[in-house]
């Protein structure tokens, strides 16, 4: 999933969150990635009721788009859905590690697997109710799979493709129906879902709020700003992106699994919107507002770090950000011209821009830390000009006009500045290209608008190797001419595209081969740099000092639903 | 700026047969307020003019190259030029502040690594060019249009005035902003006229341009006012062209206004460029103006204020200087003459 913010929300990895609290100093309770200690004691105690009450008063620039579950694809609404829907399957929600583990949700129990991989059975709980107070049937669960195409959701095409009969919804999504794709038993009380082709990332999927169950008179239609009443805990009575989106407690929520959907503490959750990065951290220093969504100002980490640093929790995302380079276009075409601006990034530099050591990481591998696959290799590790003038000039591209396109965040800028500067201290005539945030990510995506180089950045949907690496690199992922083009470099080997093919199958297997073999294919894409990892980014959270059982999930972030106010 | 009796110094009786501009210069000789505005101009442009001597035998630096892991002395001791926090949490990079040492960051280092004082006045040289250039071409363009407007008058008066006023109708700060936006992408490619996107001529043409109205206007009406004078009718009496009658009747009697507007129109220019070049829509990387300095420091307005305070300190040194300067010019042409506010 691709994030426009610099400081960001991502699912994270390695369980290695630095706390700015111990839970034990923490005035308000256990907080944390610490939080993540903290966490463990909240549940292992279950709910602590004396906590429930109070407003949790969040804030963001502005709002993120549409509150449809099936269509939104934005950082920010996913992690409020945590508190708004239910599929399936679910992650685990909880703090650290286990949060990338999948316990079943509106299922029963984890799904019974054909022999062949292709199909899914789940037995439908019962009793849960919808916000409008419907019982949860099989009908919605039918209806919702179909909404996802009928409403065209950005990943109908691409995580829901294998369902049997995607296809031809994708084609028409008006007239989708998936009769043999998800099959209900009304009398069992089952759910089947028939794939096309065996899977193993299926459930993973199955636990993104894409795939969220709806009632199934939801219109089939983006809902926009009206709020479609769900499963969890809470349900929306407002929303104006310019404005305020605020939650109530869903009146027919009764906790069915701690592990899936646990009871929330706040009684309303409001979300602000308009107040810059800079007055919402004031706001949050003055206890007028409990978090702020956006990056944090880089001229006021080190003020939180060190005056607010028991506010602050600071954890590992499973994301990275790097550099596209087209490589059907001049110099980049040439691998030597690619090579050449691998090795002469300087990524302790470029973990300067973004906030220093403690809040990114270099990252020499396509693969962060943390994703199944990754290895631990450094084939550039540190910044070697001289080689990279030499590369240029073998290259034969030396003098070439080059320009990098930037969105105009202050990050993307600063990175921007720097590779521009770079490139030229390696023989090349670089200019930078700012552009606003709004369409810089489709505009980089496009080849027809022939951008050299851009710096992106790129946040896993669900923890796997594919997720990066045939996302961003397989053929498959190129579309000349489109906007939604997310192999930005335009890169296509067939051999690296067979054997990503065969790491998917062997992960069906043997999980510890099919990882090995994601490590070699990233080191080969790696040393043929269609793209150069820059850094693996944290996320800082910025707490108001009343806020306890700060817990950080791996895949959807602060457990927003978990905070305590009083 | 209003428009204020004119000082005493103007009203000072000059040599008496002096031709109109050996007098204008000996009324703006005896204003001292002007010349101490000009003298102020002249050291900021000579300062910003040496910035390659700065930064070459001085600070000994290259301002459009980053130095993010570089390294400087302060005290006698190599410190980082940008500085990982060690305290708390240890979040944040703080770049080096000002040093009082010209020869290591004087006034520190922006989010690259970068000497502020060389940016500075290497910014400054684009500033005060971009200023002058566009306020030289707005004037000429101006005065074509006024003159050809003023003079012929009828549908052709109709036509410009109208041009003028669909331009006036735009506020100018979003007209601006609007061109830059587009031909910041693509450049500007009108007939022969090829200018590339990132070039200083884009900034240039198009602060000239959404000024025009405000120069044209009164020119037109001065024309217009000159019209009636017996010398005019004497020259089309005489058989002289219309052309010749504006270059050479016409523009001489219009050309101190337009010399009084070129210092005004120069600060007004300047200031906004620093405002696109705030909003990134004016000069673009590598090139840097006060606006883009300001930028910069924008991002680190808690930490390292001076890099925004010491950029914006010089925007309204020269944009003051100017000010006072150009009102020391429409005292010494035409200490009649009401050109701002009040009139």
């Amino acid at each position: 999933m691709k994030r426009n913010l610099p400081i960001a929300a991502g699912a994270a990895l390695l369980a290695l969150s630095v706390s700015a609290c111990s839970g034990a100093s923490s005035p308000a309770g256990p907080a944390g990635s610490a939080g993540t200690a903290g966490a463990s004691q909240a549940s292992s105690a279950g709910f602590q009721e004396q906590h429930k009450g109070g407003t949790l008063r969040l804030q963001a620039k502005s709002g993120d788009g549409t509150l449809d579950p099936h269509i939104n694809y934005s950082n920010g609404n996913w992690q409020i859905f945590q508190a708004m829907y239910d599929g399936l399957l679910a992650f685990k929600k909880v703090g650290g590690e286990a949060s990338y583990d999948l316990v079943p949700d509106l299922a029963e129990a984890m799904p019974q697997v054909s022999p062949d991989g292709r199909s899914y059975t789940f037995t439908l709980r019962k009793g849960v109710k919808f916000a409008g107070g419907g019982e949860v049937t099989a009908d919605d669960v039918v209806a919702s799979f179909e909404r996802i195409y009928k409403v065209s959701g950005p990943t109908s095409g691409t995580f829901y493709a294998g369902i049997v009969g995607a296809a031809a919804c994708v084609k028409k999504p008006k007239e989708c129906t998936l009769d043999k794709g998800v099959v209900a038993d009304k009398a069992k009380n089952t759910i089947t879902i028939n794939l096309v082709e065996p899977d193993s990332e299926f459930p993973l999927k199955l636990a993104l709020p894409h795939a969220a169950v709806l009632p199934k008179d939801t219109p089939d239609k983006d809902q926009g700003t009206k709020p479609i009443g769900g499963t969890g805990p809470y349900t929306a009575v407002s929303y104006d992106p310019n404005k305020e989106l605020k939650l109530v407690r869903n009146p027919h929520f009764t906790e069915w699994s701690r592990e899936a959907q646990p009871q929330g503490y706040p009684d309303e959750i409001v979300y602000s919107y308009g107040l810059t990065a800079e007055a919402a951290v004031t706001a949050v220093q003055n206890g007028q507002a409990d978090w702020v969504f956006d990056p944090l100002p880089a001229d006021r980490l080190s003020e939180i770090g060190t005056k607010y640093a028991s506010q602050a929790h600071v954890n590992q995302l499973s994301a990275f950000w790097y550099l596209p380079l087209n490589t059907n276009l001049a110099p980049f075409d040439k691998p030597e011209a690619r090579q050449a601006l691998n090795w002469a990034i300087d990524r302790q530099a470029v973990v300067k821009m973004f906030g220093g050591a403690n809040v990114a990481q270099p990252a020499c591998t396509l693969l962060p830390p943390g994703i199944p696959g990754h290895a631990d290799f450094c084939d550039f590790p540190q910044p070697d000009l001289a080689k990279a003038k030499d590369l240029v000039q073998q290259s034969g591209t030396a003098g070439q006009e080059v320009a990098v396109v930037v969105s105009d965040d202050e990050v993307s800028k600063q990175i921007g500045e720097y590779v521009r500067s770079t490139l030229e201290q390696i023989g090349y005539q670089a200019k930078l290209k700012v552009i606003s945030t709004n369409i810089h990510f489709t505009y980089i995506q496009n080849d027809k608008n022939k951008v050299q180089a851009s710096v992106s950045q790129w946040y896993a949907d669900y923890p796997a190797a594919s997720d990066f690496l045939h996302v961003l690199l397989s053929c498959a992922s190129f579309r000349s001419g489109s906007d939604s083009s997310i192999n930005i470099s335009g890169y296509c080997d067939k051999d690296i595209d067979a054997r990503m093919a065969e790491a998917m199958t062997l992960d069906r297997t043997d999980k510890n081969a099919a990882n090995a073999k994601w490590g070699e294919i990233d080191r080969d894409l790696t040393k043929a740099s269609p793209i150069i990892p820059l850094f693996t980014p944290k996320q800082v959270d910025f707490v108001s000092s009343r806020v306890g059982n700060y817990q950080f999930h791996k895949q959807f972030f602060m457990l927003v639903s978990q905070l305590w106010v009083k | 700026m209003s428009g204020a009796e004119p000082v005493p110094a103007v009203a000072a009786p000059v040599r008496p047969g002096a031709g109109p501009w050996r007098q204008a210069a000996t009324r703006i000789l005896r204003n001292r307020s002007a010349m101490t505005a000009g003298a102020g101009l002249f050291l900021i442009a000579l300062v910003c003019l040496l910035a390659p001597v700065y930064a070459g035998s001085i600070a000994h630096t290259d301002p459009f190259v980053s130095n993010i892991s570089g390294t400087t002395v302060v005290g006698g001791q190599e410190v980082q030029v940008l500085q990982q926090s060690t305290e708390g949490l240890g979040l944040g990079v703080t770049p080096i502040g000002p040093t009082g040492d010209p020869g290591h960051y004087l006034l520190g280092a922006d989010n690259q690594g970068r000497d502020v004082m060389a940016r500075l006045l290497y910014g400054g040289r684009n500033s005060l060019l971009i200023g002058v250039s566009s306020a030289l071409l707005c004037c000429a363009l101006a005065t074509v249009l006024g003159v050809v407007a003023g003079y012929f008058g009828g549908w052709i008066d109709a036509v410009l005035s109208r041009f003028f006023d669909v331009i006036w109708a735009f506020p100018v700060y979003l007209l601006a902003i609007c061109l830059s936006v587009v031909l910041l992408t693509s450049g500007l490619h009108l007939g022969p006229v090829h200018i590339d996107a990132g070039s200083l001529a884009l900034p240039i043409v198009i602060i000239a341009l959404i000024y025009v109205p405000y120069v044209a206007r009164p020119l037109r009406g001065q024309v217009m006012a000159l019209r009636g004078k017996e010398f005019l009718h004497a020259a089309v009496g005489l058989g002289a062209s219309d052309l010749r009658i504006m270059r050479r009747e016409v523009l001489p009697n219009i050309l101190p206004t337009v010399v009084v507007f070129l210092p005004l129109m120069t600060a007004l220019n300047m200031l906004t460029e620093s405002a696109l070049s705030f909003l990134s829509v004016g000069v673009q990387s590598p090139d840097a103006s006060w606006g883009t300095i300001i930028n910069d420091g924008l991002a680190l307005l808690y930490t390292r204020p001076m890099i925004t305070i010491a950029a914006g300190l010089f925007v309204a040194l020269t944009a003051v200087a100017l000010n006072v300067f150009g009102d020391g010019v429409r005292d010494a042409l035409d200490p009649n003459a009401r050109l701002r506010g009040g009139a």
